[in-house]
């Protein structure tokens, strides 16, 4: 396995990380929080740098922003990825999808198109075959008209 | 015309251990639940729900999908093929419509 | 990489002038179209720009793969009634025009073009239906209904990376003239038309929005803020309406004069269809 850096590591609980880090409204940003606790059972979710969420910097249109998420991960039946679960913190409803991988997956990584109702942040977090949590965000700026928006 | 219709994009062919990426789409409004129509009434949500890709009926990949997936739901995912046989593409509407396609995938 | 693309596009938009007929843009497989064109003498603009070039490069790869483009599955349900038995006569498109891949290559290029028999332009969607009322026996399809977006992007799919390609003169040319008139007419609230925005400010942003050269070549188009296909007319009317306009009617004169008039100013453009804009 590779080995990961973990001097930038921060480990925090995620209610910690969605309160400090989201300039949200406290019930979105809840729900978001819940969807999360919901997932992990209340473990820790590290940032640990394991995952990696690609979405645009900016979104043309948040009817349709393309996101790919990879976890850095072997794949094999001792050591994968089972979960990962995509939250939007500040849609009004934060659930997006859970990809459920397998050792047969060959890759943890996959890739869809969602919509996000304004700016914000996107939350990934995966569950591991050990029973360990990773999370990545990813800062999404939704431009809204002009003509095109 | 109106039922969804979906498109699946799998190489044919693969080496024994090759990893191989799967995309698939269906037409789908996604209608999420959330917007109202003219008369301010809320339009019901109507979505595909899940979709899942099973090998030769093993599950491989799955999704649970909420109404913030968008319209004409896209997914991209990976397989490493093992042994040559059958993909079989399953959509699960809201309104309890199944989508399902069925894909070959030859291995040596 | 995504982030310079997107500069590199803005840059290369803003010093249009400088890149004039010099390179094609390297693109992605899949996608015919060209960065910048020199424009013809007798055109207000001294470049003509796709569309294609304003948008983020998260949507133009959209656009670049024909099984990730969304706009496929118009172009495939086209493909399934081009082959549908309908009507009185018996008959499907194919009867009698074949393999679309033959019989329609260039046809949706050259679209609106004179018909004598009414005596006025006819456009694509209007030509399908005539097929379908005068010769299939069947009913004409309903303006940016499913069947109608489906058929006319499949058969516009035929002539992509043909160049854009119409007649003005003759009996089109009163149409063109028409169609200029509107071009530069100002309407609604804004009073605004379509050149203050689409002449004077295009590669420029409009609040978060870059602005295009307002250019046909994609049409039918995926458009991420509808979730589906559209067609040129609908465009038109989205226009009209935001700059606090009442819209003409989709396949009214003033929009077929409008069409004709607007893909003459993209002249020799490739054809997109379906293209994907935002």
């Amino acid at each position: 396995m590779k080995e990961i850096t973990r001097r930038d590591a921060i480990l925090l609980a995620v209610g910690l990380t969605a309160a400090a880090t989201l300039p949200l409204p406290a019930l979105a940003a809840e729900s978001a929080m819940d969807e999360l606790k919901k997932f992990t059972g209340g473990a820790d979710a590290r940032e640990s740098g394991r995952i990696t969420l690609d979405m645009p910097e900016i979104a043309e249109n948040g009817n349709t922003v393309p996101l790919t998420v990879s976890v850095d991960s072997p794949m094999t039946s001792e050591d994968y990825v089972k979960r990962v679960m995509i939250v939007a913190s500040g849609n009004p409803r934060p659930g997006v999808a859970t990809f459920h991988f397998s050792p047969r997956s060959g890759v943890a990584e996959a890739a869809t198109r969602m919509r996000l109702a304004k700016t914000q942040d996107v939350i990934a977090v995966a569950e591991m075959s050990d029973g360990s949590f990773h999370m990545a965000k990813a800062a999404v700026k939704v431009t809204i008209g002009g003509c095109g928006g | 015309m109106a039922k969804s219709k979906p498109r699946v994009k799998v190489p044919k062919k693969a080496d024994k251990g090759e990893v191989i990426k799967i995309k698939t789409l269906i037409s789908h409004k996604m209608e999420s639940g959330q917007r109202k129509d003219k008369k301010g009434e809320l339009i019901p949500r109507q979505i595909i729900n899940h979709f899942s890709a099973k090998f030769n009926g093993e599950t491989v990949f799955e999704v649970d999908i909420q109404p913030a997936i968008s319209a004409n739901p896209y997914m991209e995912f990976n397989m490493r093929a093992e042994e040559s046989g059958e993909f079989e593409f399953i959509w699960v509407d809201d309104d309890g419509s199944i989508y399902t396609k069925k894909q070959p995938l030859e291995v040596s | 990489m995504k982030t310079s693309r997107w500069k590199m596009s803005l840059v290369g938009a803003l010093a249009g002038g400088l890149l004039l007929g010099s390179q094609a843009l390297a693109l992605p497989e899949g996608v015919d179209t060209v960065e910048v064109m020199a424009a013809s003498k007798d055109h207000p603009l001294q470049e003509i720009r796709s569309g294609w070039n304003y948008r983020s490069p998260e949507t133009q790869s959209l656009q670049s793969d024909d099984f990730e483009n969304p706009g496929f599955i118009w172009v495939e349900q086209g493909a399934e009634l081009w082959e549908t038995v309908e009507g009185t006569e018996g008959k499907a498109c194919a009867t009698c025009h074949g393999d679309a891949a033959e019989s329609m290559a260039g046809v949706g290029a050259a679209m609106p073009k004179w018909n004598e028999k009414l005596g006025k332009p006819i456009n694509l969607e209007q030509q399908i239906n005539a097929c379908r009322t005068e010769r299939m026996g069947a009913e004409a399809w309903k303006w940016e209904s499913n069947e109608s977006l489906s058929m006319t992007t499949f058969v516009r799919n035929q002539s992509r990376g043909m160049a854009v390609e119409v007649q003005t003169d003759g009996p089109m040319a009163p149409w063109f003239e028409k169609g200029k008139e509107l071009y530069y007419t100002r309407v609604g609230q804004l009073d605004m038309a379509c050149a203050n925005c689409h002449q004077d400010f295009y590669g420029q942003r409009i609040r978060a929005d870059m602005l295009s050269q307002g250019q046909s070549n994609g049409f039918p188009t995926y458009r991420l803020k509808w979730q589906k296909i559209g067609s040129l007319h609908r465009r038109f009317k989205g226009c009209m309406k935001q700059v606090r306009a009442t819209p003409y009617k989709v396949g009214s004169d003033e929009f077929l004069a409008l069409e004709l008039y607007v893909n003459w100013r993209g002249q020799g453009l490739p054809v997109e269809t379906p293209a994907v804009r935002n």
